[in-house]
């Protein structure tokens, strides 16, 4: 069975004046119906680049796409990396929608949210403005904005935040999309609003059976919503694996990192918060070895320097558990014991 | 409906500062020309001027009284008209008698306002069409040849002065090709009596005033649409679906063009006051050159007063319309 979205090698580039920046490279996925998919990585390791080739928002004179990302339709499959940007714009919004980091700067200043979400709603049917205003309003009700009648005709200024963002999911969701990217949604945002915008997503996705694909660099936020994590490190996947696979059985030392530096209640008492110390790698001229080498407290314990000459594979540590690291299962759970029993 | 209330009580406010803004600016001017070293009264007096001529002159012309006074008998002038001497009465509203001309100051006005009125109208279609079309294609081929041919034109448009242009109009396109006759050159025909006499008296004109200020607002328009083009909200347009049309004209053109509203409304009122040296090239007898004459041949005070005045009103009134334009655009202006 295929899943509704199945991204196939999928590496994105844009050429600079300093070089070319690989900012994806080599990227599968996939993600079904009902489904969450977490994108989890630092800042810069290629999350939002990605999706917005998914998404045909990369301007085509400045970026070179190579791969394949196809949304396993009713009518068959359709590859939209390949497919004429007529096709793929009108899947937008109505197959895919995408909400984005900052709800400050993604609303048009100059257009009331009513306006905004009627004029998505516009495109994939056909009715009056005043219809178009009381999807508005019924979308604006349905993510927990009070008094709609009112705010419907407000403009994105005279909302907060967290509002602002629940109006960005109200226009994303006005067509009733089968997949939601949503791109950082709470990272602006203080974290009660955050668990709420999150609990918010979760809802609507059992409502309208969404596949949703969540990118945070924020390991903690994942843990209550997603299906399956990508961990993304320098423009790769370095790890993918179910939820619990990843939190209880991490196969890659930059996840383990990642993991270290979230407050986990389950192993209070052995744990210490420690953050990753150290510069992700540059996108311009990768590395001939594995891209998390210079920062990994593990690359001495590979033999024969391994780890500085050549890049690991996404290999599948165990079923259905992809793993890009040369230490083997066993080796790295000894050393993560070792360095446990060190910590005591 | 409080957001109209709102608007409302925002116009009215600013339609109150307006008035007072006019009442400084009209009380200065007359300050300023009080104070400059040149006196009226002695220039209309000839070789045998005494003390009494002059004193005499100065009762006629009205500047025996105090600065305030004379602003303030213009003032009632423009409300209620005004006798000068004898057989030298203003029907109001009243600018001021031309003791040089023989005329009340209103009716020459009212000749030369049309005049400039054309001009500067004319003009500005032109350059807000020419210069925003021409913005937005070299917006949306940046790089490319469109781009750089209007980069061009941008160039020799802010480096060719009117008075260089305008000469070179006037003679390839008018005496070389004869396409107006010289004789007829700032001739005045009604443009709703005779438009194609209209036409051809303000159509040079006006571009090559269009031509200077296109190319400032090409450029304007070129980076303000690729500034906005790269807004996470022409993203979030994207995302929705939307054709690359629709993004263009609805979404980056409602924000890029936003703040051209100021500087469009300002160079319109700046014009209003008369182009002087399109208006000398061209032989029309526009605001621009009454106030020139009135200053280097007749030192005419009442219409050199009256034509300053009325160029800082249009510039005072078109800031104001520009104000409450943006409010109706911007609801972030709207709101505070
Ligand atoms: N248009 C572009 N041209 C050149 N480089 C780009 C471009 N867009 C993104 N990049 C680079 O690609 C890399 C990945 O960017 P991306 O936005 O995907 O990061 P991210 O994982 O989403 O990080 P964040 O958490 O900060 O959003 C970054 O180094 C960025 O500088
Ligand atoms: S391959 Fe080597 S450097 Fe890379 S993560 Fe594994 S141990 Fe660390
Ligand atoms: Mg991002």
């Amino acid at each position: 069975m295929s899943k509704f979205l199945e991204v196939k090698n999928l590496s994105v580039s844009f050429p600079t004046e300093d070089g070319v920046v690989l900012a994806a490279n080599d990227i599968s996925y996939s993600v079904d119906l009902g489904e969450t998919l977490a994108i989890v990585g630092e800042s810069g390791s290629g999350k939002s680049v990605t999706n917005l080739a998914v998404m045909g928002l990369h301007n085509p004179q400045r970026t070179q796409i190579t791969g394949q990302a196809f949304i396993n339709l009713e009518s068959g499959p359709v590859d939209v990396i390949s497919a004429p940007t007529e096709v793929v714009r009108r899947m937008r919004g109505k197959t895919m929608s995408m909400i984005f980091q900052d709800p400050m700067s993604a609303l048009h200043p100059y257009y009331s949210v009513g306006d905004q979400i009627a004029e998505a709603w516009g495109l994939y049917n056909s009715g009056s403005k005043r219809d178009g205003f009381a999807r508005a309003k019924e979308m604006l009700d349905l993510v927990g904005i009070p008094d709609v009648d009112k705010r419907v005709n407000e403009f994105p200024h005279q909302f907060s935040g967290g509002m602002r963002q629940r109006v960005m999911i109200a226009m994303a969701l006005v067509n009733n999309p089968s997949l939601l990217i949503a791109d950082e949604p709470t990272t602006a945002l203080d974290v009660t609003v955050q668990s709420q915008i999150l609990q918010l997503l979760g809802g609507l996705q059992k409502e309208f059976n969404m596949a949703i694909i969540l990118i945070t660099h924020d390991l903690g936020v994942v843990a209550e919503v997603a299906d399956r994590v990508c961990v993304m490190y320098g423009g790769r996947i370095v790890e993918n694996a179910s939820i619990d696979e990843t939190f209880y059985n991490p196969l890659q030392p930059y996840t383990v990192g990642l993991l270290n530096s979230i407050p986990r209640v389950d192993k209070l008492g052995s744990h210490r918060l420690s953050a990753i110390p150290g510069q992700p790698p540059s996108l311009i001229n990768l590395p001939r070895g594995c891209a998390f080498e210079p920062r990994c407290q593990f690359a001495s314990s590979v033999a024969g320097n391994l780890c500085k000459t050549t890049n690991p594979n996404l290999d599948e540590k165990s079923t259905d558990h992809f793993a890009r690291c040369h230490l083997s299962t066993t080796q790295l759970h000894q050393l993560l014991a070792k360095n446990e029993s060190g910590a005591k | 409906m409080k957001g109209c209330d709102r608007l409302l009580k925002y116009i009215s406010r600013r339609l109150l500062y307006t008035l007072v803004l006019m009442l400084i600016v009209s009380i200065a001017i007359y300050f300023i020309f009080d104070w400059l070293p040149i006196d009226p009264a002695r220039l209309n007096c000839t070789k045998q001027c005494t003390p009494d001529i002059i004193e005499a002159n100065r009762h006629r012309l009205g500047l025996d009284v105090s600065v305030m006074e004379q602003w303030w008998r213009f003032i009632q002038g423009l409300f209620h008209g005004r006798v000068y001497t004898q057989g030298a009465e203003c029907p109001a509203p009243s600018f001021g008698y031309s003791f040089n001309r023989h005329e009340c100051v209103t009716g020459i006005l009212a000749e030369a306002f049309p005049i400039t009125l054309s001009l500067a109208l004319g003009a500005f279609i032109m350059w807000l069409s020419l210069g925003i079309s021409l913005g937005v294609i070299a917006a949306k081929n940046k790089g490319k040849f469109l781009d750089k041919a209007s980069s061009v034109f941008v160039l020799v448009g802010t480096s060719l002065p009117t008075f260089i242009s305008g000469i070179l109009i006037v003679l390839f396109v008018v005496l070389k090709f004869n396409i107006v006759n010289p004789l007829e050159l700032g001739d005045w025909h009604n443009p709703f009596i005779d438009p194609v006499g209209w036409l051809k008296t303000f159509f040079f004109p006006c571009a090559t005033l269009a031509l200077a200020y296109a190319a400032t607002y090409t450029r304007f328009t070129r980076s303000n649409v690729i500034e906005t083009s790269s807004e996470d909200f022409i993203r979030t347009a994207r995302a929705k679906g939307l054709s690359e049309k629709v993004i263009l004209r609805k979404h980056t053109l409602r924000a890029a063009l936003a703040p051209i509203v100021t500087i469009a409304g300002l160079d319109f009122a700046g014009l209003l006051g008369g182009a002087i040296i399109t208006e000398g090239i061209f032989g029309l007898s526009g605001l621009g050159r009454l106030s020139v004459k009135a200053v280097t041949e007749t030192y005419d005070l009442p219409i050199i007063l009256s034509t300053t005045l009325l160029a800082s009103a249009f510039v005072v009134v078109m800031n104001l319309i520009v104000d409450i334009a943006y409010a109706f655009i911007d609801p972030r202006v709207r709101q505070s």
